[in-house]
């Protein structure tokens, strides 16, 4: 190594440990010293399990060598990877976090057997019929009936949120969270909103402007490219 | 240049066979030339309710597989010299009846009918595909129950991946009383989650039964709430705007103030 500067600078922070590597040397260079650093610095047996946070700078891992780099963490010390951060990421997961931020607009009725999916939020300009589906990883806004199954954060975003100008329908879905129709036949409601109440854990309904109060980032673009 | 329109459903029973009967007859009374085709193989039926069952010689297959040519498989009706019906095999293989051998039938009778009215099978498998293949446009027949509607909204999504123009409605087996007890559902309501054009609207009528059993489609009768209904829907296809029967209309505006005071309680 030239000169004396570390390749790898540890913090202690409030978090847990924060781990700053160089993003200038070679990967092996990284990993060579990460060795050596974590065997000089043994941590008691006896101690609670701390939670590591990994920052990258303008580095670029393969999943591979990210995985290698956890493993080669985990396995000596009594750590946890808590996070890894890089500045940098591909083109093809720049894209995907665009699809996955955007609304996208249809027009026409989802009927009884059709199925429409989308990456990022659906704003449908129509019905979905009994029988009919949307999904989306984001949130679900219909301008028109929702009688079918709508759902929302797909992947796994329970703050997704599902809106519709009326809605009667035979499921709602977010994240994995799942709440069907009572088995007697109801009236349906106006604007309301289906949303993931954190105290009782299940999907509930409540008027459109309550939910955007308790979800001021539904119509955020910046926020949600921040939370990834 | 004639026109063909398929007769469809998604779910049996409801009406398709009538339907096509029945317009079929209506269409003949306005001097059209009509030929009507049975496309459900094995449980052909058109030739029963137009009691033209003893007449049957050639089927559509026997056309198909070329055991003779497509005039010869034609049958006249009795009371008419300008309709025609095409029988649906009752023994042989389902799957000698393609979507390219319909197209081919289609196209070499429209120059010789004004329209040619296709009666599809119930469900959306292989026999709907073949009725659907040479149509130009389609009829949806539903009756007012959830079952029918939505397996009604199942065939319009499938018909409006065709490249026909979109599909029509006729609702069937309408009983005033239930209606209005709230038993069944209303027009309007199936109307609105179809969002398709309403062509007409059919009573529940026991001279549909009668005369389906005589061999002689209700449209002739002159003035039986079905046969009434359906030579509107043939004026209608033919491009006259006939309002709706007036006591529809009347229930349609009572129960939609039922529904008002309803919710105002
Ligand atoms: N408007 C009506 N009033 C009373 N009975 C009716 C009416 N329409 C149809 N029906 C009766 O309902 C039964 C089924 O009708 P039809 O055979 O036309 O249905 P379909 O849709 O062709 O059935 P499938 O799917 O088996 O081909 C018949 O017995 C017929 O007489
Ligand atoms: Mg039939």
């Amino acid at each position: 190594m030239i000169g004396n500067k570390q390749i790898i600078t540890i913090k202690g922070t409030r978090e847990g440990l924060s781990l700053h590597m160089d993003d200038a040397c070679s990967f092996e260079e990284l990993l060579k010293e990460l060795e050596e650093k974590l065997a000089a610095n043994r941590i008691d047996s006896a101690d609670q399990i701390v939670g590591v946070h990994i920052q990258l700078g303008n580095r670029y891992l393969e999943k591979e060598q990210e995985e290698l780099l956890c493993r080669m963490i985990t396995s000596k010390q009594r750590l946890r990877i808590e996070s890894v951060h890089s500045e940098v990421i591909t083109k093809q997961a720049a894209i995907e976090w665009k699809e996955e931020a955007e609304v996208k607009a249809v027009s026409r009725v989802v009927r009884s057997g059709q199925v429409l999916e989308v990456k990022g939020d659906l704003l449908l300009l129509g019905d979905v019929n009994p029988g009919g589906c949307v999904t989306a990883t984001g949130n679900i806004f219909v301008m028109g009936n929702l009688l079918g199954i709508a759902h929302a954060g797909k992947d796994g975003n329970t703050d997704a949120v599902i809106a519709a100008s009326y809605m009667n329908p035979t499921q709602l879905r977010i994240a994995s969270y799942i709440s069907r129709a009572p088995d007697h036949e109801t009236d349906g409601v106006y604007m309301e909103c289906g949303h993931i109440d954190d105290e009782q854990q299940k999907i509930i309904i409540d008027r459109l402007q309550a939910v955007v109060r308790k979800r001021p980032g539904i119509s955020s673009f910046e926020r949600r490219m921040l939370n990834g | 240049m004639g026109e063909a329109i398929v007769i469809t459903s998604g779910k049996g029973g409801v009406g398709k066979t009538t339907t096509s009967a029945n317009l079929g007859t209506a269409l003949a009374l306005m001097e059209k030339k009509v030929c009507l085709i049975d496309t459900d193989i094995g449980l052909r039926n058109l030739d029963v309710v137009m009691g033209l069952e003893n007449r049957i010689i050639y089927d559509i297959i026997d056309v198909i597989i070329g055991r003779c040519a497509l005039k010869q498989a034609l049958i006249k009706d009795k009371r008419f010299d300008h309709l025609y019906l095409l029988p649906a095999a009752q023994t042989s293989d389902k799957s000698d009846l393609t979507t390219e051998g319909m197209e081919k039938i289609v196209a070499e009778l429209k120059p010789e009918f004004d329209y040619i009215i296709i009666d599809c099978p119930a469900g959306i498998e292989q026999g709907y595909k073949n009725a659907v293949a040479g149509a130009d446009k389609a009829i949806v027949v539903t009756t007012p129950e959830k079952p029918s509607v939505r397996d009604a909204d199942r065939i319009i999504g499938l018909l409006e991946q065709e490249d026909i123009e979109p599909p029509k409605l006729i609702v069937n087996r309408i009983r005033n009383h239930m209606v209005e007890d709230g038993d069944m559902l209303e027009v309007d309501e199936i109307v609105q989650v179809l969002s398709i054009d309403l062509l007409g609207i059919v009573a529940d009528d026991e001279q549909v039964i009668k005369a389906s059993n005589h061999g002689e489609p209700v449209a002739f009768q002159p003035n039986t709430k079905a046969s009434i209904a359906y030579r509107n829907i043939a004026r209608r296809i033919l491009g006259e705007s006939v309002p709706l029967m007036s006591f529809e209309d009347q229930k349609g505006m009572f129960s939609r103030l039922k529904k008002l005071f309803s919710k105002s309680k």
